[in-house]
């Protein structure tokens, strides 16, 4: 179970279940019961079981063994030991995109976590408006296909209103996509528009759980809404935090639909961000075994990650106890 | 906490009505902003799609569609000729929005009816049944959260080659269709939380375990589930790497691989925005409406199925 406790749905009200499980047994001693449901759980779980074994576990497997292999599809995949990390080490490409995904992440979830978190506190102390909720959560809806093409559209150099708007204040046009220090910041902000309202979403329900007569409190004591926000709302928030930022960290690591629709990992390779990189290996040069060798270091890259937050940000304990 | 369904709104304290403060103003200013920036792009597809291509050009800022025309709706839907595409400054590809449309449709509804039933049967098994190595295969299953999706993608390609299922709408769908850990482990909370004396009762009455499952939990299940079903069909409407990497032509295209392509096809004169516009349109549109029908009941639930 140390699993999980240090996976995201800990914040589900675990203390019930475990409740619910080790109720006492009492007067269910029928015939029925004794026997076990072995053969009726065989047909039910075997679907899942299915999936879960041939869709998730196999790949898994396989995925860590191809990283050890030169594979092309073709030809049956060669064993060669540890030459694709080797290479992956010396590869200048591959830092090199790293660099820009780390890049991407802290931009991306800089701004998104702050942002997120001022929406869900306007939404939780300004208003309890269920449409505005609604509202906040359409870009959600589209993919990241459709917001890449939005916003390519809305600051393309020549015709988009965003650069329309910028030379009629008189600055000079900006090419967003097609620059190399702006296109980074610039798809990490197309994906804060399409994730924030989600992630406010998430932090609002968290929000809901401090209880209403706190701020009334401090409200009597004449406390101001910002020193409420700092020394109620921040402390008692942090473990939902926490996990939605362990969450959306590992979800902004695997950024590709945006970079693909707008800038294909250019200008100069400027966006070409690890998953672009890893796509690139396997279906543009049909190097199966090293794209797997990246993709093992992703995960071991983002496991490490989901351990360091955990235990900077003491996900685990609540202050609401 | 203890209950899933517990609306968020009504339960905790309104926000108390007070005389407009300065900091009140300026916060609802903030609030008015985000819902600009958020709904404005919606807007502008909707302007840009109704546009002719010379009329963008030639005024792209009039904040009404230029120069109307459903011309973008004709190229995205295939509906105009080559030379007649051409001439309006579409690339003249043939991209067949109604076939991408279908595709989606199949694949996403294939996903979530499948994902969402063999989930929730495995989800009883493991909430409610006895079994030896319960707890085993269950952490299994917690130990598979911690995978990320992309990390399957390339050898799950592999195995989809393998089978002969490439460039097949099945192809697509398989890997998803069965499970996946996150749905089967928020419905076994589910099921956990559901006292035990509502089954007791059916029990006492004659009614075996799978017409309990059928008759009474599932449908005492019906917001959880229809909230995770909702937020698995946008899931896999919106998917696009994975689609990318398996379809190859028509007839396996869904609707967000085929508009990278169609982004892609620039033709000389420039992007064709007002077909790509439409043709997000017609992408887009059907999750709006979905969310439409289910809003009420999503926004006030995202807080339990949302952490994911």
């Amino acid at each position: 179970m140390t699993i999980a406790s240090s996976s995201p749905p800990s914040r589900l009200p675990v203390g019930s279940v475990e409740g619910a499980r080790t109720k006492p047994r009492t007067k269910r001693a029928g015939a029925g019961e004794n026997r076990g449901d072995g053969r009726l759980a065989a047909v039910f779980i075997a679907p899942a079981l299915l999936g879960f074994v041939v869709f998730l576990l196999w790949p898994t497997l396989r995925g860590i063994y191809l990283s050890f292999t030169r594979y092309n599809l073709l030809t049956p995949a060669e064993w060669v030991g540890l030459d694709n990390y080797t290479r992956m080490v010396q590869d200048p490409i591959f830092w090199d995109s790293l660099t820009v995904t780390v890049e991407y992440v802290i931009i991306n979830i800089g701004v998104q976590t702050v942002s997120a978190l001022a929406i869900a506190v306007l939404l939780q102390r300004l208003t309890q408006s269920a449409l505005l909720r609604g509202i906040v959560l359409t870009p959600y809806l589209m993919s990241n296909v459709v917001a890449g093409i939005v916003w390519l559209w809305i600051l393309d150099t020549q015709l988009g209103i965003g650069n329309e708007i910028i030379a009629a204040v008189g600055a000079d046009r900006i090419p967003f996509l097609a620059d190399e220090t702006w296109a980074i910041p610039t798809i990490a902000l197309i994906n804060v528009w399409r994730h924030v309202g989600y992630t406010a979403l998430l932090l609002f329900a968290g929000l809901q759980a401090i209880p209403g007569d706190m701020y009334e409190a401090a409200r009597v004591d004449g406390a101001s809404e910002w020193r409420m926000f700092w020394r109620i709302t921040m402390p008692l928030l942090r473990p939902v935090l926490a996990v939605v930022l362990i969450m959306t960290v590992i979800g902004s690591f695997q950024v590709f639909d945006t970079v693909a629709v707008t800038t294909g990992g250019g200008p100069a390779n400027a966006t070409n961000v690890l998953q672009f990189y890893i796509y690139g290996a396997a279906f543009g040069r049909f190097q199966f075994g090293y794209a797997s060798a990246m993709s093992v270091a992703l995960l071991v890259v983002l496991s490490a990650i989901t351990v360091i937050q955990y235990r900077l940000t003491r996900a685990g304990q609540s202050d609401l106890g | 906490m203890a209950t899933v369904t517990a609306p968020t709104t009504q339960t905790l304290e309104r926000p108390l009505r007070r005389r407009p403060s300065p900091g009140r103003i300026a916060a609802w200013a903030v609030m008015a902003a985000i819902v600009l920036i958020t709904l404005l792009p919606f807007y502008w597809i909707l302007r840009t799609a109704l546009s002719s291509n010379p009329g963008l050009a030639a005024n792209p800022t009039d904040p009404l569609p230029v120069d109307v025309t459903t011309g973008g709706f004709e190229r995205a839907l295939g509906l105009q000729s080559t030379q007649e595409a051409i001439a309006q400054g579409g690339a003249g590809g043939g991209l067949k929005f109604w076939r991408y449309l279908l595709n989606s449709l199949i694949v996403s509804t294939l996903v979530t009816v499948c994902q969402i039933f063999f989930s929730a049967m495995a989800a009883y098994a493991f909430a409610r049944l006895r079994w030896r190595g319960r707890d085993k295969v269950f952490a299994l299953f917690l130990a598979g959260l911690m995978v990320p999706t992309i990390f399957t993608l390339l050898p799950n390609f592999v195995l989809i080659k393998e089978l002969g299922l490439v460039d097949t709408l099945l192809g697509i769908s398989l890997p998803t269709m069965f499970m996946t850990p996150f749905a089967v482990f928020f419905l076994r909370q589910f099921f956990m939380n559901i006292p035990r004396e509502v089954e007791e009762a059916a029990l006492l009455d004659g009614a075996g375990k799978v017409r309990i499952f059928f008759r009474v939990l599932l449908p005492m299940a019906s917001t959880p589930v229809l909230t995770l079903a909702v937020l698995t069909y946008i899931t896999s409407w919106n998917d696009y790497f994975w689609p990318l990497m398996v379809s190859y032509s028509d007839s396996s295209r869904v609707l967000t691989v085929a508009l990278a392509i169609f982004r892609a096809q620039t033709p000389q004169t420039g992007i064709d925005w007002s077909g790509l516009m439409a043709a997000t349109l017609i992408a887009a549109l059907p999750m709006l409406v979905l969310f439409g029908f289910f809003a009420r009941r999503i926004v006030g639930s995202i807080s339990f199925t949302g952490i994911k």
